[in-house]
């Protein structure tokens, strides 16, 4: 496999349209940056921006710039998380469940947090707004990554990581030919995941009120909430084009040559059957651009980091650290680690001690209301999604024409489709009770929906035939083949879907809709009003009480169903 | 001086339930040349020991002594085939033996052509750019050998490297092993072998160590003293085969510490095998060589005796001379029909099986016949580990189930009797 020797005339030969992206992803980017630097070098601005569909491509790109920017945030952020809580075994204990609250906190109430935090170190300037809006989109992304990095650090396999270290691979060389490798697909699935959330509550995190100033960035999410602010139906129809075609194009020219690509890191054994080939990847594999950085800037590159961290690790004198000072180093630690949380919970506490009795019947009263949206919202899910995707599991003709277009279809976030819904809905009575449970139901039911496919394309095909065979009545086929094949797959989808409602109660409870604003009871509604007027301690009580309640349903719930299906169904 | 020396290695894993150990006081050495094998049943401990040979597990008790020098940290002197390939799929033929070479930082043209050249060795030429995936367990294990050998250990770590394998395929692999060893193809210098199987010891090894379990210790060390390329169907190889057997099976050296386990544990044995093995004994007239035995059925020793252990506790049979005979009573249930059989069983183990015993009178003694799991999971962690605990009791469930002396429900983690089978006894 000899490498003909790198001249200008290989580079000359032939671009593919592969390169071709890449180019035009490569000056967009340049483009994009440089006017958003423009953009900010100018004075204040008011709460108005050109909605002309003809600036909506810049607007997208700084969306999209955005996107890009949280998602590398979120990236390290789980490389770092997920390596010390996989490998640090006291640290564990620590990080793991707190990742479980982490996640059950909706995005919009680490906003004034962030918000003070950015501000302080970028006072008056639009960058800080910036850095808090990607932070904003960061919270929403990062939690479910991480624990997908962690699980597939804790998970490999023993022999693979002796092979490792006594071909004496050391710590750097170990995360990019096994942990990464070995992490991927998990990865990548759950960033598109993260991404798609991240699309959801891009409008909420482009343009928010806090402490009744209203902040606004020039975006995609943001040119949709001043649409719907007015209640321009024209230009939230404009907004909801280009979000939908740069969803889509994302789709094809990113999600899914990765996805196509990242199945060489499989680690079955034998060969399974093919999955989703793109043509795209192909287009990419036949790169020159991709191939010359690969071959003559990453290969060299990665071998001098490999030698670099070698005599790096070569230099690290064995540990010889008496027991003292460990000791000493851990009760620093721990002193540490218990004053910061006593701090917290003084500062919670002390918060709480602010709210009057009324404001708590308040927060009560808002997250049963939201629980009972949440649980009809998964509930009509269920209804729906359940006969579909059992027919599209088991009818693998079906599955091939609609897999695709439920993709694209599910990909749209749900939130830039709720104005027009709004606008259905809005006249009837509890207009909004029923606005709030068809978004909920709009942004989580593809959890279900995809799940219940998986499961009903799981279910061997044999039984299916035996069960044919045995002229089972409907009924009869549901509960002893349908049901228990589907089941696990069932209750992950249950999982994400009620969290995913719970995050979606905070945009769709508290609307400003052609100028005022439409609220109905709820949690979410509680926390948006508490974020835009400033009300601390009322957002604490309503975000702790909200990350209990998911947390707790998790534990009780969703956690015996799981264990159920483990033992049982398995 | 030895090329490597393990003096009083004593290695505990930690478990939730508390510390267990799986070596226990193990000590012997390795000399230049020669083809050293570890046998013995599961949880002896062998991959362990190989294990703290590499440096990967750390003793706690106990020290390897590599060319004079006491080990700290990973083996630089070894290498390692896996009984599961252990390869990366995610990297092609070449890519992994080249992973061989990584950690040695060597410049990338250099890695290559060594790569290429362990690849050759190894008749794998034409599959370099193949991943994993595509090849055959042969051809992965060659894989698994090549990114060993590119490395140019002094000695070569066998862990169960052809167990994996169908029997021609292993066979195949063994020869070109020791075509590569006796011909000096390779500078490896020692090679240690874990197996549980005795021919493949026999038929490599220059030495054999026997190893007991539970914790695993060195009891027998047996020299082979026969030139290679050795033949398995001579008379000296037979004999020692037949040896090596006799000392694993406990006769006819009644006292060596394999029986020193716990007497009340029961082997992890279904009442099928149970019963497909005396059945198949009795067609054979009542006897068979264990050996002979092991060898039609294509088991190990380590899967055929469990099963053998099993019908002696039950009294249906028992170990001479390394032949199996079926008792008085095992001839009758190998003839008895199935409801027959049933009740014979039932009988014996009542008669053999303490344990059995005594849930059936706890479960006789309560009013409602019912008693929750975790009961007797606590009566047996008295007198041995948690997961053992856990398995004998999962074993006393399904012989239990099988004699219908009580049942078990799953959903409810409990162990009752039926109520028909109240007024026996």
């Amino acid at each position: 496999m000899a490498r003909i020797a790198w001249s200008p005339l290989t580079f000359y030969r032939k671009f593919s349209l592969g390169d071709a992206i890449l180019l035009i992803i490569l000056i967009a980017f340049i483009y994009a940056i440089s006017s958003l630097n423009f953009y900010y070098t100018r004075p204040e601005q008011t709460l108005s921006f050109d909605l002309s569909p003809s600036k909506l491509p810049l607007y997208s790109l700084f969306s999209l710039l955005r996107m890009f920017f949280a998602y590398c945030l979120s990236f390290l952020f789980t490389i770092v998380y997920g390596y010390t809580a996989a490998y640090n075994k006291r640290l564990e204990k620590i990080l793991v469940p707190l990742l479980d609250i982490l996640q059950s906190i909706p995005v919009l109430s680490f906003l004034p947090p962030v918000f003070m935090g950015v501000l302080s170190l970028f006072p008056n300037s639009r960058i800080g707004l910036e850095i808090t809006s990607i932070i904003l989109i960061f919270t929403g992304q990062a939690w479910n990554m991480v624990f997908s990095f962690y699980h597939s650090l804790i998970s490999i396999p023993r022999e693979l990581r002796e092979a490792a270290d006594i071909t004496g691979l050391n710590k750097w060389q170990r995360f990019w030919h096994l942990e990464l490798p070995f992490s991927a697909i998990g990865l990548l699935w759950n960033s598109m995941m993260s991404v798609a959330g991240g699309w959801f509550f891009l409008m909420a995190c482009e343009m928010f009120t806090l402490m009744n100033q209203n902040f606004l960035l020039p975006g995609l999410g943001s040119y949709l909430s001043l649409a719907s602010l007015r209640g321009d139906v024209a230009h939230i129809l404009w907004g909801l084009g280009a979000l939908i075609t740069l969803i889509v194009l994302l789709d094809q020219l990113v999600w899914r040559p990765l996805s196509s690509w990242v199945q060489k890191f499989k680690v079955e054994f034998t060969e399974a059957e093919e999955t989703s080939e793109s043509t795209v990847l192909l287009w990419y594999r036949r790169s020159r651009i991709l191939s010359f950085l690969g071959g003559r800037v990453l290969g060299p590159l990665s071998e001098k980091l490999d030698s670099y961290f070698r005599a790096r690790e070569k230099k690290k004198v064995p540990e010889t650290r008496s027991p003292f000072w460990v000791k000493l180093r851990n009760a620093v630690f721990l002193t540490l680690l218990i004053f910061l949380l006593f701090y917290g919970f003084w500062g919670l506490f002390s918060l709480f001690l602010k709210l009057p009795l009324s404001s708590w019947g308040r927060i009560f009263l808002s997250a049963l209301a939201t629980l009972a949206r949440v649980a009809s919202a998964v509930l009509i899910g269920l209804l729906w999604t359940l006969p579909v995707g059992v027919k599209i599991g088991t009818t693998p003709r079906l599955a091939r024409i609609l897999q695709p277009i439920v993709q694209i279809v599910a990909s749209v976030p749900a939130t830039a489709l709720f104005p027009v819904v709004l606008l259905l809905l809005i006249n009837l009575a509890g207009g909004l009770n029923l606005a709030s449970i068809l978004l909920m139901l709009l942004g989580t039911q593809w959890y279900l929906l995809f799940n219940i496919i998986a499961g009903a394309t799981s279910i061997p095909k044999d039984l299916l035939e035996a069960a044919s065979i045995l002229r089972l009545k409907k009924w009869d086929l549901w509960r002893n083949l349908i049901f228990p094949g589907i089941f696990p797959y069932l209750v992950t989808g249950g999982i994400t879907a009620m969290g995913g409602a719970f995050n979606a109660s905070i945009v769709s409870e508290y609307i400003v809709y052609g100028g005022k604003v439409i609220k109905t009871v709820g949690l979410g509604a509680l926390i948006t009003e508490a974020t835009s007027s400033g009300n601390n301690a009322l957002l604490a009580a309503a975000t702790v009480t909200m990350a209990l309640m998911v947390v707790l349903i998790n534990r009780i719930f969703w956690k015996r169903l799981f264990k159920l299906s483990e033992e049982r169904y398995t | 001086m030895k090329l490597l020396r393990l003096e009083n290695i004593t290695v505990s894993f930690t478990f939730p339930e508390g510390e267990v150990d799986v070596l226990d006081n193990v000590n012997f050495y390795l000399d230049e040349g020669e083809i050293l094998a570890l046998l013995g049943p599961s949880g002896s401990g062998k991959s362990t020991i190989l294990r703290v040979i590499a440096g990967l597990i750390r003793p706690k008790i106990g020290k390897v002594i590599y060319k004079g020098q006491e080990l700290k940290g990973i083996n630089p002197g070894v290498s390692m085939v896996f009984q599961n390939f252990a390869l990366f799929p995610w990297l092609t033929v070449l890519e992994n033996v080249e992973l061989g070479l990584k950690g040695m930082g060597l410049p990338p043209q250099v890695r290559k052509e060594k790569a290429l050249k362990a690849i050759d060795l190894i008749g794998l030429d034409g599959f370099e750019n193949a991943y994993p995936k595509e090849l055959s367990g042969g051809m992965k294990q060659r894989v698994g050998f090549a990114r060993a050998l590119v490395m140019e250990p002094d000695i070569l770590l066998l862990d169960e490297p052809f167990s994996a394998l169908d029997v021609l395929t292993a066979e195949n692999l063994r020869n070109d092993l020791i075509e590569l060893w006796i011909e000096d193809k390779i500078p490896t210098k020692a090679i240690i072998l874990v197996t549980h199987s005795i021919e493949e010891a026999i038929y490599l090894a220059d030495r054999v160590l026997l190893l007991s379990k539970d914790p695993g210790r060195i009891i027998r060390e047996i020299k082979v003293e026969l030139p290679h390329w050795r033949d398995k169907k001579s008379k000296e190889f037979l004999e020692l085969v037949d040896q090596t057997y006799g000392l694993l099976t406990g006769k006819p050296l009644e006292k060596i510490p394999f029986r020193e386990r716990k007497p009340s544990l029961l082997p992890k044995v279904s009442v099928g095998s149970i019963t497909g093995l005396i059945e198949l004994v009795h067609d054979l007239n009542g006897t068979a060589d264990l050996y002979k035995l092991g060898e039609d059925l294509l088991m190990d020793v380590e899967d055929l005796l469990p099963i053998v252990e099993a019908s002696e506790i039950l009294g249906l049979a028992e170990v001479q001379k390394g032949d199996f005979l079926l008792t008085e009573a095992g001839k009758k249930f190998a003839e008895a029909d199935v409801l027959e059989r049933k009740e014979l069983f039932r009988e014996l183990a009542l008669e053999k099986v303490l344990p059995l015993k005594q849930i059936l009178r706890v479960l006789q003694s309560k009013s409602n016949h019912k008693v929750p799991r975790t009961f007797f999971l606590d009566l047996l962690r008295k007198r041995m580990s948690p997961q053992d605990a856990e398995q004998q009791l999962d074993i006393l469930i399904d012989w239990a189930r099988y004699a219908e002396i009580f049942e078990y429900d799953d959903d409810r983690d409990e162990l009752f009797l039926p109520e028909v089978a109240v007024p026996k006894d």
